[in-house]
């Protein structure tokens, strides 16, 4: 199997120099999920944020290649780089509430990556826009078209919002934390239909999350973060029964449990973070930082 | 009510209906105001000066609102001062937020050293004293209808680009303009077609709450005698003339004053209710 992202020593820095990604790689497969996973502020949304292009202008790439569908991002010009991922990845962001334009149907938001990315007739681009809200379950697809997103609630916005990423047929898919601004009972079908999604379209899944038990039920490997730095590439099972580096397992024994509802919530301890933090300013070291 | 879609659509509020429906009789007013007003707003008759208007006891058939101390019909020059106060408010309004709102929506789109630049050049102009800023510049350009859109234009753009520039900033941090990106779409395209529809309810209400500041300076510029020409009639020309003899005759000035501040509320409700109706939240 050949990865279709490939991201290798990656770094990203705030332009005063602070780092904020510190020699990332990793590689999603087509058809595979990958996660992406750690603590707020590990730098997972921002690997995200890289591959599309969409970092905060503060920050910047300072070097590292990252690999799409066999093309090397960082080699393009702008216009055929924004070009490139528009055709070949998409995004479910975090917050369906802000990801919808407040001033346009849903109809021609949805239609219009057909449209400019594929080429396609608006026609058919509304016939299929109406067959991917289907395939979403949104009940009456032609209503919804002609809707405005605050006519909708946060669980509809997000079912859109993952039929109007799998429009274009892109072959990678970051999904930013797509589930923690909803309801936790509506956060299980959004993660059920994002898997079964995945699996129809065949698409490679990049998928960012602070949530394990969310990793352990839709991702095939996974990636820990700590301080913008990959502590451990693992596959699910594995990671699950052996994880190899302290701070992993100390990040799986303070996940609570259904078993024991009463038991207190155990905190990584100090020792597993130093030696963790140690770790990183080594890596800072070896990179002349 | 419902629309086709089943759309709960409101019907036009009372706000709407008095302000629009005020400016529409002005604007009508001003287009034939050569075909309605029933007197030449130039003639003098000193043989009329300061008679009353024709509920008054000693008012003269004809002149409705009275004239002034030359004698001039006030009814007809407030018809025709309402030309030019309509000219100033649709043209220097509109320069002013075309100029003001496109400055606004780069700096707060793009940020980085378009923002720095503009953001400056707003600070900078803040700093002077609007008014006398107007006085300045009419001074400089001298008198006349150009000059006082140029003032008006010069002086108000920074309302506009303050304003639009926020909201530009906080649409802009929003994920659909995020995911227009990741579509392939351009950061100019972007703009216009994610941030201008959003900012469009501000930049209409900014508009026309500046057609009636644009009323206003020119009222003020013509009070302190530096509109165009003396002799056309201008609503603030006729309120600084009846200033000076409004215990002999109070309707030389109070009538032009309800004329004016009647134009001006109207722009800003105007703007206040075309904002809900722009709205699709609250449409």
């Amino acid at each position: 199997m050949t990865s279709f992202l490939q991201i290798k020593n990656l770094n990203v820095r705030l332009k005063a120099g602070i780092p904020i990604l510190r020699s990332v790689s990793l590689n999603v497969t087509a058809g595979q999920v990958h996660g992406l996973v750690g603590e707020s502020g590990a730098g997972k949304s921002m690997i995200g944020k890289a591959v599309l292009g969409t970092l905060p202008r503060a920050l910047q790439v300072t070097s590292g290649e990252i690999w799409l569908d066999g093309v090397n991002l960082n080699t393009l010009p702008a216009a055929q780089r924004r070009k490139v991922i528009g055709a070949k990845a998409a995004l479910i962001p975090q917050d369906p509430l802000t990801a919808l334009n407040p001033s346009k149907r849903i109809g021609p938001q949805i239609t219009r990556r057909l449209v400019d990315i594929l080429g396609w007739q608006k026609s058919a681009a509304e016939a299929r826009a109406i067959e991917l809200l289907g395939e979403v379950h949104i009940p009456d697809p032609k209503r919804v078209m002609q809707s405005y997103p605050h006519e909708l609630s946060g669980g509809m916005r997000q079912r859109i919002l993952i039929a109007s990423a799998f429009a274009a047929e892109p072959k990678l898919i970051i999904a930013d934390e797509p589930t923690t601004a909803l309801d936790v009972t509506v956060q299980k079908q959004i993660l059920r239909l994002i898997a079964e999604m995945q699996q129809r379209h065949n698409t490679a899944l990049l998928f960012v999350t602070h949530d394990l038990g969310v990793v352990s039920k839709t991702c095939d490997t996974l990636s820990v973060l700590y301080a913008g730095k990959v502590i451990e590439d693992a596959r699910m099972r594995r990671f699950f029964t052996r994880p190899i580096h302290p701070y992993s397992a100390a990040l799986l024994a303070a996940t609570p449990t259904y078993t024991d509802p009463t038991g207190s919530l155990t905190p990584v301890s100090q020792a597993v973070i130093d030696a963790t933090e140690q770790e990183v300013r080594e890596h800072d070291m070896r990179a002349g930082l | 009510m419902r629309d086709a879609r089943g759309d709960v659509t409101r019907p036009i509020g009372l706000r709407l209906w008095l302000s629009g429906g005020w400016l529409a009789l002005l604007l009508l007013a001003a287009l034939s105001a050569p075909l309605i007003a029933p007197k030449d707003p130039l003639v003098q008759d000193l043989f009329l000066g300061r008679m009353p208007p024709f509920w008054m006891a000693g008012a003269e058939p004809g002149y409705l609102l009275g004239t002034d101390s030359l004698g001039r019909d006030v009814l007809s020059r407030i018809l025709y001062g309402a030309r030019l106060a309509l000219i100033v408010a649709f043209v220097a309004g509109s320069l002013t937020c075309l100029v003001g709102a496109t400055l606004g929506l780069i700096a707060g789109y793009y940020r980085g050293w378009p923002d720095r630049i503009i953001s400056r050049f707003v600070d900078i102009w803040m700093a002077f004293p609007p008014v006398l800023f107007a006085i300045l510049l009419i001074a400089v350009l001298g008198p006349g209808l150009i000059s006082i859109i140029i003032a008006i234009v010069v002086i108000d753009w920074t309302r506009f680009a303050r304003v639009i520039r926020a909201e530009a900033m906080s649409q802009g941090a929003m994920d659909y303009v995020a995911s227009a990106q990741v579509a392939g779409r351009t950061r100019f395209g972007t703009m216009l077609t994610e941030i201008l529809p959003n900012v469009l309810p501000t930049i209409v209400a900014l508009l026309t709450l500046e057609m009636g500041i644009a009323v206003i300076v020119e009222a003020i510029l013509s009070f302190v005698n530096l509109s165009i020409s003396t002799d056309s009639p201008t609503w603030g020309g006729m309120i600084a003339e009846g200033r000076t003899s409004v215990h002999q005759a109070w309707w030389v000035l109070v009538f032009p004053l309800i004329t004016l501040f009647l134009t001006v509320l109207s722009f800003s409700q105007l703007g206040e209710g075309l904002k809900d109706h722009f709205d699709p939240v609250l449409r």
